[in-house]
């Protein structure tokens, strides 16, 4: 009696343990994919949602070919939670080609090992080493159109709206 | 300003290496002076701690920026604490000239 009593009270006062945040090392260059060459003639493709943790771990483990223990570690995880991820990027990915849906990058519980940023006109990534200042332009091609990779974790507007939808 | 570019040769023709520790040449351009040298990179063919033993190389030259196609993950805690600004450039097409007309512009 008194354990349903305890369990039901822990249910309803605890919420579960946050997600730790993934380390990522390297942002992304581009912010998705498109399929070309679809029979379908009417309008946008569908679209994935490829989380920034699930781009890491597919990098690091088929990309930079590490195992899946190194990778967890330079993402600052257990080996378990990488292979997950990991999992769930392949089936993403897939489910992608086999469909003909648009990938897109965004999203995920990430954290940057250094401040990124990304210029649009260059293309070029860089990062600020000295935390005092504040970059007003970007250092190769001196323009001032670049956007700090964090915004990448911020998720957009549709997969919000697909989210509610889900519910 | 000095700022080092990883090169596949020793001219301005050659093209940006996409490998930081492993590149074949080290070119150091001055901003001010606009004067030029092209090291040779010891550690090109090094099993192991070549990342290192490159950026040990480019800070003795007192470069404050770096332009490569990739940094290992060794090395990236190394610049950030030698306050050194990594430029990431993933294209393996450009010219070392081109990227010196860049950062003249």
């Amino acid at each position: 009696m008194f354990i349903i009593f305890a369990v039901n009270i822990c249910s309803y006062y605890m919420s579960p343990r946050p997600v730790k945040l993934r380390k990522i090392s390297d942002p992304p260059i581009i912010s998705g994919f498109k399929p070309y060459g679809k029979n379908k003639s009417n309008g946008k493709p569908d679209l994935t949602f490829l989380n920034l943790e699930e781009y890491e771990a597919l990098r690091l483990c088929d990309y930079l070919m590490l195992d899946q223990l190194q990778a967890s570690s330079l993402m600052n995880i257990s080996r378990p939670t990488l292979t997950r991820i990991y999992g769930r990027a392949r089936q993403k990915i897939a489910e992608a080609f086999v469909l003909g849906k648009q990938i897109i990058i965004e999203g995920g519980k990430i954290y940057f090992d250094s401040d990124w940023y990304n210029c649009k006109s260059c293309g070029c990534v860089f990062n600020n080493p000295d935390k005092q200042k504040i970059i007003g332009e970007c250092p190769l091609c001196r323009a001032k159109d670049f956007t700090n990779c964090s915004e990448f974790s911020h998720k957009s507007k549709e997969s919000l709206k697909r989210k509610r939808n889900k519910k | 300003m000095k700022v080092a570019i990883t090169s596949t040769g020793n001219s301005m023709d050659s093209k940006l290496d996409q490998r930081f520790g492993r590149c074949s040449h080290f070119m150091i351009y001055d901003t001010e002076t606009k004067g030029m040298e092209f090291i040779p990179n010891p550690n090109k063919d090094a099993q192991e701690g070549a990342g290192p033993a490159s950026v040990q190389l480019v800070a003795s030259r007192n470069v404050q920026k770096i332009i490569s196609g990739e940094f290992g993950i060794k090395i990236k805690s190394l610049l950030d604490r030698l306050k050194i600004q990594m430029i990431v450039l993933k294209e393996p097409e450009k010219k070392i000239e081109d990227i010196i007309n860049m950062l003249n512009h």
